[in-house]
C-alpha cells in the first residue's frame, strides 16, 4: 500500500509540476514562456536520471549491493551543494546557520560515505592464482 | 572571475559530475571495477563542490567552513573506524545524515522564499513540502532502524491498537498541510493572519512522528527492506530539493538513490515472498508463533559434538556454507573462513550460499565473507547455487533459520509460504550451527531442524567452529 501511495505521489508531482508549469505560462504570457521550458526540462531530467539508475543498478550483482547503498549514499549527499548556497549566501543569520548544520551533514556522508565504499569494495578479491 | 564565465564553469562541472555519478555506479555492475568507478564518481562530488564555492550568489565564506570542517571531523571517522560488522547501523544513520541536510534546506528555502516577491511559485512549494516530508520521515525512520540495529530499541515488532488508524492519520494530516500550504504559500505569505510558517512547522513535525510510527512495528528480519525503502526516500527527497531550487545535478543523484532504494526495496520483498505493504504494515511474527509452535511436539533432533562435526566435515568433498544473521552477531565470519580454507587444503570443495535477506540489510554476508577474505568467486546467489545442493555432501547452516526452512515449499498454512528458500534439505547431510532450538524471526518451527539427516551442533557459532577447525586438524 505505501508504494501504492509512493507511486501515487509521485504521479502527482509530475502531473502538478506540468499543470503548474502551463498555469504559470498563461498566466505570464509576456515572459514568452521561459520559465515552463526550465519546468519541462527539470521532469525529463528527472525520468532520464531515474531511467538510467534503473537500468544500471538492476545490474549490480547482490554481491555489491552493500557497497551500492552506500555508494548511492554519498552521492545523494550532492544536496552539499544546495547546503553550501544556503550557508553562504546573502541571508538571515539563522538560515545561514541552518545552512551551515546541512553541510556539516552532507559533508559527513560525502566523506564518510565514499571512504568506507572503498573500504568494503578493497576488501572484494577473487581467489588468488594457485600457488 | 566574469560572472557569466563563472556560472558556465558551475554548469560545466555539474554535468560532468552527473556523468562520473552515473559511470561510477556503472563500474559498480562487476567487482574488478567497481573501486575505480567510485573513485571516479568520487572525484566528480569534488569537482561539483569546487564549482558550488565558485557561485557568485555565495558572499560569506565562514559558515561554509564550519560546516564542511565539522562534517569532515565526524565523517572521516565514521568512514574510516566503524567495523564491517556495524555496517547495517553506519547505512541507517547515514541516510539520517543525509535526510537532515535535505530537511534543513527545505525549511531554510521555505523561509527565504517569504522574503521573495511572488513567493515559490506552485512546482517549487510542491517539491519543497515533498522534500520536507520525506526527509523529515526518513530522519527519525532511519534513527529507529539505527536503534534496532544496534540494540538500544527493541528489535521486536512494537504494536499497540489502533496503531494503523492513527498512522493514516498522520499521513493523511500531513499530506493535508502540504497540499494546503501549496494552495495559499505559492505565491508568497498572504495580506492579513499568515500562519504559513506555523503550518510548515506543523507539516515538519507530523512528517518526523510518521517517521517514528513507521519504523516501530517493523521487526529486525525486515530491516533490509526498511533500510532500502529509507534509502529510497532519502533520494527522492534530495530530487525534490533539486526541483525545489532549479540544479539538475540534485535532480540526477537523487533520481540515482530513489531508483537503487526502490529496486533494492523489490528484491527484498521478493526474497520474503511479501509486499512492501505487508512488510510495513504486517508485523510478521506476532501471534502467529503461537500457534506453530504446537508442530514441533512429538519431534526430535539429532545433536552432535564438534568432534562427530569436524570427521563429517573434514572428509567431505563437497560443501556448501549457508551463513545467516547469526553468523554476524557470533562475528565467526573469520572462523568460517579458516574452516573453509583447511577443507579446501583437504581438497574438498567450499561454495557459500547466500539468500538475499540473510543478515540486516541486502548484501550483508557478502560484506562480512569478504572482510573476512574469503574470495568473492566462493560466494553465489540463490538462483546461481540452489540447484547444487542435491550434489554437495554437507550442507553447514550457520545461524540462519527461515531461509532454509522447507515449509515455504511444503506447508501452504506456513507464514512464510511461497518464499523463496535455499534448499538445503537436497543436501546429503545437514549440518546446523546454532545457539539453541529458538526459532528464527517469523517465530515458526524449522522442519529442516527434525529431518533424519539433520544434526545439530548447539554453541556460540565462533567458539563451535574454531573447535570444529581444531578438530579437523587432529584428524
Amino acid at each position: 500500500m505505501i508504494s501504492a501511495v509512493a507511486t501515487a505521489l509521485g504521479a502527482a508531482t509530475v502531473a502538478i509540476t506540468l499543470m503548474s508549469g502551463g498555469f504559470t505560462a498563461a498566466e505570464s504570457a509576456s515572459a514568452s514562456g521561459t520559465l515552463i521550458d526550465a519546468q519541462i526540462v527539470e521532469v525529463y531530467v528527472f525520468l532520464l536520471a531515474a531511467f538510467t539508475g534503473f537500468q544500471i543498478i538492476t545490474k549490480v550483482p547482490p554481491l555489491l549491493h552493500t557497497p551500492l547503498m552506500a555508494a548511492t549514499n554519498a552521492i545523494s549527499a550532492i544536496s552539499l551543494v544546495a547546503s553550501i548556497v544556503i550557508a553562504g549566501s546573502e541571508r538571515p543569520l539563522y538560515i545561514n546557520i541552518m545552512g551551515a548544520i546541512a553541510v556539516a551533514a552532507a559533508t559527513v556522508n560525502v566523506v564518510g560515505g565514499f571512504v568506507i565504499t572503498d573500504r568494503m569494495l578493497k576488501m572484494f578479491k577473487k581467489t588468488e592464482a594457485p600457488k | 572571475m566574469n560572472p557569466q564565465i563563472g556560472a558556465l564553469f558551475v554548469q560545466v562541472a555539474y554535468i560532468a559530475a552527473s556523468a562520473a555519478f552515473i559511470l561510477g555506479l556503472r563500474g559498480l555492475t562487476k567487482p574488478d571495477t567497481a573501486r575505480r568507478g567510485m573513485q571516479l564518481a568520487a572525484a566528480g562530488m569534488l569537482l561539483a563542490i569546487i564549482g558550488t564555492l565558485l557561485n557568485h550568489e555565495i558572499i560569506t565564506y565562514e559558515y561554509i567552513i564550519i560546516g564542511l570542517v565539522v562534517g569532515s571531523v565526524i565523517g572521516l571517522p565514521m568512514g574510516l573506524l566503524v567495523p564491517m560488522t556495524a555496517m547495517p547501523q553506519r547505512i541507517a544513520v547515514s541516510h539520517m545524515f543525509g535526510a537532515l541536510a535535505v530537511t534543513l534546506v527545505g525549511i531554510a528555502e521555505f523561509l527565504h522564499y517569504r522574503d521573495v516577491p511572488g513567493g515559490p511559485g506552485v512546482v517549487k512549494m510542491v517539491a519543497l513540502g515533498f522534500e520536507t516530508i520525506f526527509g523529515a520521515l526518513t530522519i527519525t525512520g532511519s534513527f529507529m532502524a539505527f536503534g534496532k540495529l544496534q540494540g538500544f530499541i527493541s528489535g521486536k515488532p512494537i504494536t499497540f491498537p489502533g496503531q494503523k488508524i492513527i498512522n493514516a492519520a498522520i499521513f493523511v494530516g500531513a499530506i493535508g498541510l502540504w497540499i494546503y500550504l501549496i494552495a495559499t504559500q505559492s505565491g508568497g505569505p498572504g495580506a492579513g493572519a499568515d500562519n504559513g510558517v506555523l503550518l510548515f512547522g506543523l507539516m515538519t513535525l507530523l512528517a518526523l512522528v510518521i517517521g517514528v510510527t513507521l519504523v516501530l512495528p517493523i521487526g529486525g528480519a525486515d530491516m533490509p527492506v526498511v533500510v532500502s525503502l529509507l534509502n529510497s526516500y532519502a533520494g527522492l527527497a534530495a530530487s525534490a530539493t533539486g526541483f525545489a531550487i532549479g540544479n539538475n545535478i540534485l535532480i540526477v543523484a537523487g533520481a540515482l538513490d530513489g531508483a537503487s532504494g526502490f529496486i533494492l526495496s523489490i528484491l527484498m520483498s521478493k526474497a520474503m515472498n511479501r509486499s512492501f505493504a505487508n512488510v510495513l504494515f504486517g508485523a510478521f511474527g506476532g501471534e502467529k508463533a503461537a500457534a506453530s509452535v504446537k508442530s514441533a511436539e512429538g519431534l526430535t533432533t539429532r545433536s552432535i559434538s564438534a568432534e562427530d562435526a569436524a570427521m563429517r566435515i573434514g572428509y567431505a568433498r563437497n560443501v556448501i556454507i549457508i551463513p545467516g544473521y547469526g553468523m554476524a552477531v557470533a562475528q565467526a565470519q573469520h572462523a568460517v573462513r579458516e574452516l573453509a580454507e583447511l577443507i579446501e587444503k583437504r581438497g574438498g570443495r567450499v561454495r557459500f550460499a547466500i539468500h538475499p535477506v540473510a543478515g540486516r540489510m541486502p548484501g550483508h554476508m557478502n560484506v562480512l565473507l569478504a572482510e573476512a577474505n574469503v574470495p568473492y568467486d566462493h560466494l553465489f546467489d540463490l538462483e546461481e547455487i540452489n540447484e547444487e545442493f542435491h550434489t554437495c555432501d554437507v550442507a553447514l547452516v550457520i545461524g540462519a533459520n527461515d531461509v532454509t526452512n522447507p515449509a515455504a515449499k511444503s506447508d501452504p498454512a506456513s507464514p512464510i509460504y511461497g518464499m523463496p528458500i535455499l534448499n538445503v534439505q537436497d543436501a546429503e547431510q545437514v549440518i546446523v550451527v546454532k545457539r539453541g532450538m529458538a526459532t528464527g524471526f517469523a517465530g515458526i518451527e524449522n522442519e529442516l531442524f527434525y529431518l533424519e539427516k539433520t544434526s545439530m551442533l548447539f554453541g556460540d557459532a565462533k567458539g563451535v567452529l574454531s573447535q570444529v577447525v581444531s578438530e579437523i586438524k587432529g584428524l
